[in-house]
């Protein structure tokens, strides 16, 4: 690029490449970084694209409902509880949490905080720099690490979840894999990890824990709650 | 000379009522088909122009378009299914008796509006994580992100209060065993559960009053952020490019590098 400033282009020709100009006042200082890219026109290439993707995709769920049928079962009857009377699949994740926890805690608290927790994300600084967690400050940040693990461990144990604990051990295992690794790494994939954001683990863990937890809900839960295999029924 | 499709469109956007329905006319010019989206209540949420490399598959693997196409097919089946359906009991359960063996067409329609409903839910999640894991929630796209957290739990409440409907065991007893965890909220909780479900239990009150949020006001809550978060793309400078993404320069650019 240019070493100027500030650059700012009309086309001669304003009927054909209509485009924005920047109005700038007095005593700001203006460093314009334009990077001029490729553009397509919205109408008809971009609509034209979603038109497809939307209608590969209406074919694939056509095709489903001519094949598969929604489930009907009997008239609702609340004289007769099914067991196990399951919620939509997703909420599965949040009724095997309710097995475990009193429902404040698995219908309300942990609910409320991931949302809470996803609504803050790109309101907090470090998430905006996304720096490699472990690359900065690292005895220190291992010694949070380890603080944070072993108490969520603990918890787990102490309430036997651990259908939870096993993704969370996991996580943790790459996590302390990252911590050994460097952006000067050999391997890519070490470097690949030494790269990641604190928010990147936290984010991969939760979603490593609702695919879990709603398989296990939806697969592997019978009578009472009761662990079953779902190709032994 | 014969004339090609494409002129006889052209001559079909050039006559009177045509041009009175659709302000920017004919012609294929960039200008022409910059005013094709400006000129449109509902196009111009997008912006004109796009950049080619967000077009690409890996960008966004296409994910908030077809949640998208889903709010869409589910918006047009279940208004079919309306026509079918009474939201009281016993005669929803009825209804969808009917629906399954009676209706010509109505198992597909139920079928399409069932898997897509499901299909959604999946993709909002999907959609969500992608954008997360490309850091596109980064200023200024802060509160499109909210926005979006807004989008998930309607998507969510729009299913959940769908699986009332049928009036079966499935559903009665999915809603029931969900609307019991309002009655944990400290303090206030029975008092959400009972306005919830119109009583202290799941009854004709719950099936209106879900049948209502259902049809009514979830669909227009989804409708109206929808409108925000594609408008707040184009405000926030178009999709989010990552350097690590390879741009594709054009040639004035290079051109100018060049000198
Ligand atoms: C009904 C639900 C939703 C619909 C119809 C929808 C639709 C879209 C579409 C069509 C795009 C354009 C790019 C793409 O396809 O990825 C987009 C971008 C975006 N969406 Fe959504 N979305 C929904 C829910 C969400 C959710 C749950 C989130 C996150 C919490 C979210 C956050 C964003 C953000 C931040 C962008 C901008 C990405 C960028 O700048 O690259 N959206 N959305």
């Amino acid at each position: 690029m240019s070493t100027k400033d500030f650059v700012t282009g009309m086309d001669s020709n304003a009927r054909k490449a209509p485009r924005r100009v920047a109005f700038i006042t007095r005593r700001t200082s203006a460093q314009v970084k334009a990077v001029d890219e490729e553009t397509l026109q919205t109408f008809p290439e971009v609509l034209f694209r979603a038109a497809v993707a939307i209608e590969v995709m209406a074919i694939g769920l056509v095709t489903m409902a001519l094949l598969f049928n929604a489930p009907l079962e009997g008239i609702a009857d609340p004289s007769h509880t099914p067991n196990p009377a399951k919620a939509p699949w997703y909420f599965l994740g949040l009724q095997e949490m309710l097995h475990y926890f009193p429902p404040v805690v698995a219908g309300v608290l942990v609910p409320g905080l991931v949302v809470m927790a996803l609504v803050v994300i790109p309101y907090f600084n470090i998430n905006i720099e996304a720096e490699g967690l472990f690359l900065k400050d690292r005895e220190r940040r291992l010694r949070i690490f380890y603080i944070v693990t072993g108490a969520l461990v603990l918890f787990l144990v102490v309430f036997r979840v651990f259908v939870a604990l096993v993704p969370t051990l996991i996580v943790a295992a790459f996590m302390i894999l990252a911590a050994q690794s460097s952006p000067q790494s050999p391997s890519a994939f070490r470097r690949y990890l030494a790269s990641k954001p604190l928010s990147y683990w936290i984010m991969s863990w939760f979603l490593f824990e609702l695919v879990v937890l709603t398989a296990i809900g939806t697969f592997f839960r019978g009578p009472g709650w009761s662990w079953v295999w779902p190709w032994r029924s | 000379m014969a004339k090609t499709v494409d002129q006889y469109f052209d001559d079909l956007r050039d006559t009177r009522v045509w041009r009175s329905i659709f302000r920017s006319g004919t012609g294929s010019s960039t200008l022409k088909r910059s005013l094709a989206i400006q000129q449109n209540v509902f196009l111009h949420l997008f912006a004109t122009k796009v950049r080619r490399r967000m077009l690409s598959f890996s960008a966004t693997w296409y994910l908030g378009t077809l949640t998208l196409g889903t709010f869409l097919m589910l918006v047009v089946t279940g208004i079919l299914l309306m026509l079918y359906y009474h939201p009281s009991v016993p005669q929803a359960y009825a209804d969808t008796k009917d629906l399954q063996f009676v209706v010509s067409s109505g198992l597909f329609l139920r079928n399409l509006h069932r898997w897509s409903a499901h299909a959604m839910v999946f993709l909002v999640f999907a959609h969500m994580f992608k954008v997360f894991y490309r850091g596109a929630y980064r200023p200024p796209r802060e509160f499109n992100w909210v926005i979006g957290i807004v989008l998930l739990l309607v998507t969510l409440l729009l299913s959940y209060t769908g699986y009332l409907l049928p009036w079966d065991q499935l559903a009665y007893w999915a809603i029931t065993v969900g609307s019991n965890i309002a009655s944990a909220v400290p303090v206030f909780g029975d008092k959400i559960h009972f306005m919830l479900l119109g009583g202290n239990l799941v009854n004709a009150n719950a099936l209106l009053r879900f049948y209502v949020l259902h049809c009514m006001i979830l669909p227009l809550a989804a409708i109206f952020f929808i409108a925000i978060h594609f408008w707040r793309i184009r405000k926030d400078g178009g999709l989010y490019a990552h350097q690590s993404e390879p741009s594709t320069l054009t040639k004035t650019t290079l051109a100018k590098e060049a000198q």
